[in-house]
């Protein structure tokens, strides 16, 4: 039973990224989309967190906070709307950790 | 695939509203259905059609209006949330005594029992909220 994990929150806002990765188990992906995106840049306070999971992004979501993918950490997948809807689908379940 | 969409805030304080009509959007663009759309708390403020942003800013109201009449969506706002709030159809103007509606095209004030079925039937629910 595979899970498309979604955070919204960004790391320095919130704890919701702590919570769910604590929840993530293999064969997971976590999607940063909205101010969650923060925690993808390389040397972010949630970057050491994310090593070793399967993370993914929202392209327009960095665009929109002027963050390059060049700012990113190493592995960490971009999508776009269409790639979010495709992990939507390629996984069993959908949880927001709002 | 079958999607159900549950949008739990309004449409200026929070990205959600955005982030879920993109989404959906998409996901219809790719030929997934929409089940439904079900506008919960703050969500339900989606469904008014007097809001009047700026002509150069994006309309969400509207917007959603026509993505539900293009793929003939079922958009749905929660009664509960909606009286609290002032979202009000005929039905509800009627039922307590009001004196206009103000319920945008294209959305349906209902129960909480659309969501419930909408989680059911559809194969994937996903919430956006703040």
């Amino acid at each position: 039973m595979s899970m498309l994990h979604l955070v919204n929150k960004s790391p320095y806002e919130r704890n919701s990224l702590d919570t769910c990765v604590g929840y993530v188990k293999a064969g997971d992906t976590l999607l940063l989309i909205e101010d969650g995106v923060y925690a993808a840049m390389s040397g972010s306070k949630a970057a050491a967190k994310l090593s070793g999971l399967d993370v993914a992004v929202l392209g327009p979501d960095l665009a929109a906070r002027g963050i390059g993918e060049d700012r990113l950490i190493d592995g960490v997948t971009v999508v776009d709307y269409a790639g979010f809807v495709d992990l939507a689908t390629d996984k069993d379940k959908v949880q927001s950790w709002l | 695939m079958k999607f159900t969409i549950q949008v739990n805030e309004g449409p200026y304080q929070h990205q959600a509203s955005d982030s879920a009509y993109q989404f959906t959007k998409s996901a219809l663009e790719k030929g997934h259905e929409i089940f439904r759309v079900f506008f919960y708390h703050d969500g339900v403020n989606n469904g008014t059609r007097l809001t009047t942003p700026p002509q150069d800013d994006r309309n969400v109201v509207r917007r959603w209006s026509e993505l539900g009449e293009q793929y003939k969506l079922d958009l749905v706002i929660c009664v509960a949330a909606a009286q609290r709030r002032g979202i009000v159809d005929d039905g509800e103007a009627k039922r307590n005594g009001k004196d206009a509606t103000n319920i945008a095209p294209g959305f349906r004030i209902s129960g909480l029992g659309q969501l419930v079925e909408g989680a059911i039937q559809a194969e994937r629910l996903v919430v956006f909220g703040d």
